[in-house]
């Protein structure tokens, strides 16, 4: 039985089951006259009944979900010829995906025999049953609920008060769903970069001044021969956000201040929306960008110039890198500088300030914390950026500060890390995460210092 | 310096600090002026961005909503097709409709005999001709034994050349359609055998290599699926937390880690969102690589925060008086939520909603992660099926070298730009309509 | 922040704007180019123009207002009012809420220029000078006519930045000397001195609200007005406090002139020589303090006067 079919069948169940508990509770009020005997209103007795119903199956269909698949493999795994069985973990793992992929009725790339043919067989029975058995567990496990909601179905249930328990019970699980998301996030990154350090050691990653993963994969001798020196991609990535701040915080400061302070209404009404635009666009459409228009454009400049612009250079990607930093920056910045307030202009127009003297002498040091917690929030965005950089920046990690020149970036390299043909475990793969891992705690502390700065900044005017 | 200020310094001192003020004058205006132009220059600067932008990928793009097709008399050849009058499908699936298409070509040019010259003849051709003609024999068997006059899809360097993409100057050696083609493409369009007609393949197919065969209908019904399952997920899930943490949370430690937490993580960078979808999703959980459901799970967790923020906002603008007012009336506080806080806040949490899925129409960087950067020629059925979305096909087309795929790249950029301008619309106006001031 | 720019910002989109617009709408150009209009043609004089009782003249003018009038979009909030202040002399301007004293006192140094909507009319002048004029500059009649507003409003730099701020940009001192000197004059005679002069490198902001105004007043004065106009500069103000500040307006009243709008008609009568009285936008009555207060002519004054209304 489907999944889908058997989350169908559930659904019906509990409806049922509202609509039985419904009439129950107003048969033992003593009918439709009596209802005010009742604790509740009769619909919470049906919600009551129909959570009795509905929640146990589906939490065993969860509870299934999370262990059937390794139960079983381990079954078919048991039932395998010893050569296979005993065959290193990684190798295993090949058998494994090749039965899956045969009982899903794919093709598999290399024939291992009739053994595979066989597990194949077995797991998809056993997985057939196993669908069975939920089935039939699931229904009653329904019954059997809905039948105990049932008979303590009486007028005294504080029916509503229950029910209401439960949905704050899920409202409260909703909330913790963007923690787990953190730790799930932090843990998932951190296990697979302990794998890696336990390959390369933590030090030649963190101060190594050479990248170069595809060695490894060469030499057939993980991790000792790979170069896994992460300093030439933190430089690059710190140049080309460095370029993009630099395009960015002027240009998205000064329009702020120009919309807010010089602007009248009707053009701030039309500017606005259309730079907002730019805050909308994909990044993908930025990096397309760089790379079909930017890239060239600046190859030709370079080249009338005398200047040799490489075609994926620092310079290319930090720009547009920049131009997608624009709007956030200017909209953070009108944000604080609408917050400086009336009064304060009031006093330095009042003592004969012209316009860019009080903007400049009293707004932007008014505004200065808020205006740097933005830009922290930008800087953190620029070095998380990835399709521009993919797109737009090279592959060769090199060291160097001239932004004319190809650099890459810790985003780009997670990326062709783990974008094609993979092998789990080894260091190339398990590198991404390492490099996953710096650019979580990175941006995370620029983004818990910047939101607490331009916190209170917030206070200091509210 | 304790002097008392005597009382003939203002009439002594005033001309003195008016002059000076004055000779100070003209700088200071200058300094505005230059301040002002600075500001106007920005604002100007981010506006030609946008037009840039714009320019660059609609005068790249736009071509590609039409596709040049060749008028050919094809001859359904009962022989070729069906040689036993069987009626099967299978069989008449496995036919060879390309041949039909090369003998229609052949005839318009009966002069070309040698090998060489047919084989470049043929190339004029997409290779799409002879599926378009296996598809219609398949829906209308009855089409076998007559002969057609059908517009069908010419080659992608004879469409390029249509377009006006291929300098005809070039030396013939650094492009890839020959002069002889080009001769045969001018008799062709002596003939009125060639026209540009509205590209709909575009819109129906998946991915191929062949650039006219290349459309985004995978792309887009993956993109649908994910949002489908994004929305599905995160709507509630968010505003369910929203509603907790406005509503019902207390005032502890917890919940400002809580609070501190989601605002961290509307701000963490997209792809460490892809690496947790690797690592849970796709290496633990064992679910499938390149399915739009775990691309839909992933973006869920990435928007979730927002929906969050924006909710939380939509429901403290719900003034007091109304919970007062139904707590009043003897609801209890769960009633009161339910019947009337979330639905005056409902319109704030659908922009914020729309707005979230805008942002995961878009995003691309965590499903290169999951695998969604696969080859897929397939349009998938099933949100279980393997599937890219629409950035990144833009991603994979972005690298291929062929004119062609520029076009391409830059229509399906259009097309992804259309969606997000038509939901950040809906938002906008969903806002202003249901706008309210207490 | 908007942005959970993100979604703040939808968000720009992230957000388009979750911010509320500033209260009062920002300068269009309070500076340079929102010019006031010198006339308004398309307005008929108003029907029910009236006669203000009392003197509207001074001896020794240095501000002459004739025929000043103040709309608000369509709200005609000042009306026909002329004003006289003198050399050495302190008007009062007393009345109702909402009746124009803020709105007069702002057009005396263009203050209304920062309001998108107001529309001045009439004949100002500072010593015969058009104030509301094209060509006036506004810099310039603003580093004549200095303000104080009614909240304290230092502004977040040091106590020496703040005094400073004015004589740096109109460039009043040429060396560190001068300007230490300039600092140190204004602070004695704001009364200040002796309570800051050895914490003049602490903000400004962290001041007592009476130290505050009195350091706004010292702001004021570096500058070396020739008039200075007060809006209410001690409601926000505890007795003691205010008292202070009064003795000041005392001091300086013998080197310039001064307009100060107050809700305390002790204290109007405490510090002004003149005192004008307004209402509905209508200046009804304006005389010598003492007279009145104790013998004013207009019904509607009486009325004010006595506490028996506003
Ligand atoms: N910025 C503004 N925009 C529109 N109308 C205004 C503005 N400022 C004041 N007004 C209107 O002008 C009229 C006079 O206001 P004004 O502030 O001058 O009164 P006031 O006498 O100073 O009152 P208060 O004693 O309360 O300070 C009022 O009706 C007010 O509503
Ligand atoms: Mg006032």
């Amino acid at each position: 039985m489907q999944l889908s079919t058997l989350l169908l069948i559930l659904i019906a169940m509990a409806v049922i089951s509202f609509m039985l508990g419904r009439r129950r509770s107003i048969a033992v009020a003593g009918g439709y006259g009596s209802i005010r005997k009742l604790h509740s209103l009769p619909k919470y007795y049906g919600y009551y009944v129909a959570i009795w119903c509905g929640l146990p199956g589906v939490l065993l269909i969860l509870l299934w979900l999370s262990v059937s698949e390794s139960l079983i493999m381990s079954q078919v795994i048991a039932s395998l010829p010893s050569e296979l069985r005993e065959l290193p973990e990684s190798q295993l793992g090949l058998v494994v995906n090749d039965i899956k992929n045969l009982a899903a009725g794919q093709f598999i790339n290399e024939q291992r025999g009739a053994d595979v043919a066989v597990a194949a067989e077995l797991y998809s029975s056993l997985q057939a049953s196993a669908r069975w058995i939920l089935s039939g567990l699931m229904i009653a496990v329904g019954l059997v609920g809905s039948a105990y909601a049932w008979t303590r179905l009486q007028p005294r249930l504080r029916a509503r008060n229950q029910v209401e328990g439960i949905i704050k019970v899920g409202l409260i699980l909703a909330s913790t769903v963007a923690i787990l998301t953190t730790v799930g996030i932090l843990l998932s990154v951190l296990f697979e970069a302990v794998r890696f350090f336990q390959k390369v050691p933590f030090t030649d990653f963190l101060f190594g001044l050479t990248w170069s993963p595809q060695t490894a994969l060469r030499a057939d001798q993980v991790g000792s021969s790979g170069a896994f020196g992460a300093i030439p991609l933190f430089a690059g990535t710190l140049l080309i956000s460095a370029i993009a701040m630099v395009v960015a915080m002027p240009i998205g400061l000064m329009t702020a201040i120009f919309l807010s302070e010089y602007a009248s209404s009707r053009v701030r009404a039309w500017v606005k929306p259309i730079l907002e635009i730019l805050a909308g666009v994909p990044t993908v459409v930025y990096g397309y960008f760089a790379a079909l228009t930017v890239g060239p454009l600046l190859g030709d400049i370079g080249a009338l110039l005398g200047l040799n612009v490489a075609s994926e250079s620092a310079l290319g990607a930090g720009l547009v890198m920049g131009i997608m930093i624009i709007p956030f920056v200017s909209s953070l910045s009108d944000d604080v500088i609408n917050a400086v307030p009336q009064a304060m202009r009031d006093g330095s127009y009042g003592l004969g300030a012209t316009q860019s003297e009080t903007i400049k002498h009293v707004i932007l040091p008014a505004a200065l914390p808020g205006i740097v917690g933005g830009g922290l929030l930008a800087v953190s965005r620029a070095i998380g950026e990835t399709m521009i950089v993919v797109m737009a920046a090279g592959l060769a990690a090199n060291l160097t500060a001239n932004p004319l020149e190809a650099v890459t970036t810790v985003t780009v390299q997670i990326v062709t890390l783990l974008v094609g043909d993979q092998e789990f475990d080894s260091a190339k793969t398990l590198a991404a995460f390492a490099l996953g891992l710096v650019l979580f705690i990175v941006t995370l502390l620029l983004n818990v210092v910047a939101l607490q700065v331009v916190r209170k900044y917030r206070e200091q005017y509210e | 310096m304790s002097d008392q200020p005597d009382m003939n310094e203002f009439s002594a001192r005033s001309p003195d600090t008016l002059e000076r003020v004055r000779v100070g004058l003209a700088a200071r205006y200058r300094r505005e002026r230059r301040f002002r132009m600075y500001g106007l220059m920005s604002t100007c600067l981010g506006l030609l961005f946008v037009l840039f932008l714009f320019v660059s990928i609609i005068s790249n793009g736009y071509t590609a909503f039409w596709q040049t097709q060749v008028r050919l008399e094809i001859d359904f050849d009962a022989q070729l097709i069906d040689p036993d009058g069987t009626g099967d499908a299978k069989i008449i699936g496995s036919a060879n409709f390309d041949k039909l298409v090369r003998t229609a070509v052949g005839q318009l040019f009966p002069e070309v005999t040698d090998r060489r010259g047919r084989r470049s003849l043929n190339r004029l051709m997409s290779a799409g001709a002879g599926f378009e003609l296996r598809e219609m024999t398949l829906a209308d068997p009855a089409l076998i034994g007559t002969r057609q006059t059908l517009w069908l899809p010419a080659d992608d360097e004879v469409d390029m050349l249509i377009k006006g993409y291929i300098d005809r100057d070039v030396p013939e050696g650094s492009r890839r359609i020959k002069d002889q083609q080009i001769l045969w493409v001018d008799a062709l369009i002596a003939d009125e055998r060639i026209e540009r007609q509205f590209n709909t393949d575009f819109f129906r197919l998946g991915d191929s290599r062949e650039p006219e065969l290349a459309g985004i209908g995978g792309a887009i019904k993956g993109s649908f699926f994910m949002l489908v399952v994004t929305i599905a997920l995160s709507f509630p899930l968010g505003v369910a937390a929203a509603v907790y943490l406005e509503e019902f949370a207390p005032k502890n430690r917890w919940v400002d880690v809580l609070e501190v937490n989601i605002n961290n993580l509307a701000a963490v960078p997209s792809i460490v969102f892809g690496l947790l979808g690797l690592a849970v999703f796709i290496n633990f959980f064992g679910l499938p690589r390149s399915a739009p459901l775990v691309g839909g799970l992933v973006l869920t967790l990435m928007t979730l925060p927002t929906i969050i923020i924006a909710s939380r906002a939509a429901i403290k603008s719900v003034p007091p008086s109304v919970r007062q007012a139904a707590l009043g009336v003897g609801a209890s506080q769960m009633q009161t939520v339910f019947h009337h806080v979330i639905p005056l806040a409902m319109p704030g949490m659908l922009t914020g909603a729309i707005i979230g899925m805008a942002r995961a129409l878009g995003e691309s960087a965590p499903l290169l992660m999951i695998g969604m950067i696969a080859f897929i020629v397939e349009v998938p059925g099933t949100p279980l099926e393997p599937s890219t979305a629409l950035p990144v096909q833009i991603y994979l087309w972005a690298d291929s070298p062929e004119r062609a795929f520029v076009e391409r790249t830059s229509a399906a950029i259009m097309v992804l730009l259309a969606f997000l301008l038509v939901m950040n619309g809906a938002a906008i106006w969903m806002r202003k309509r249901f706008e309210r001031r207490w | 922040m908007a942005v959970a720019e993100q979604a703040h910002k939808v968000t720009n989109t992230d957000k388009a704007s979750a911010v509320p617009p500033p209260a009062p709408r920002k300068p269009d150009s309070p500076v340079m180019s929102a010019v006031p209009e010198s006339a308004a043609p398309e307005l008929a004089p108003d029907p029910g123009k009236y006669e203000t009782i009392g003197d509207v003249t001074a001896t020794d003018p240095v501000l002459t207002v004739r025929d000043c009038n103040v709309y608000y979009g369509d709200n005609h909030a000042l009306q026909h009012v002329n004003l006289d202040v003198g050399r050495n002399q302190v008007v009062a301007l007393i009345g109702p809420s909402g009746c124009g004293k803020s709105t007069f006192i702002r057009c005396l140094n263009r203050m209304n220029d920062t309001i998108d909507t107001a529309r001045v009319t009439g004949e100002l002048k500072l010593h015969g000078e058009d104030i509301n004029s094209r060509e006036t500059d506004v810099v310039l009649l603003r580093a004549r006519v200095g303000m104080v507003f009614q909240k304290p409003n230092p502004f977040p730099k040091t106590i020496y930045e703040n005094v400073a701020y004015g004589p740096r940009l109109h460039g009043l001192a040429s060396n560190r000397a001068e300007l230490d000197e300039i600092v140190h004059g204004s602070l004695q005679r704001a009364g200040l001195w002796d309570e800051v002069k050895d914490r003049l490198d602490d903000a400004g902001t962290g001041l007592s609200g009476g130290q505050q105004q009195r350091l706004c007043i010292a702001r004021t004065i570096a500058v070396n007005p020739e008039v200075i106009l007060m809006d209410e500069p001690c409601s926000a103000l505890d007795p003691i406090a205010t008292a202070k500040i009064e003795d000041l307006i005392d001091e300086l009243a013998q080197n310039y002139a001064i307009a100060i709008v107050t809700h305390s008609m002790q204290q109007a009568a405490r510090v002004s020589q003149r005192t004008a009285y307004f209402h509905l936008g209508k200046l009804i009555e304006v005389d010598q303090t003492d007279k009145v207060f104790t013998n004013p002519s207009h019904k509607l004054t009486e009325d004010y006067v006595t506490g028996r209304f506003g």
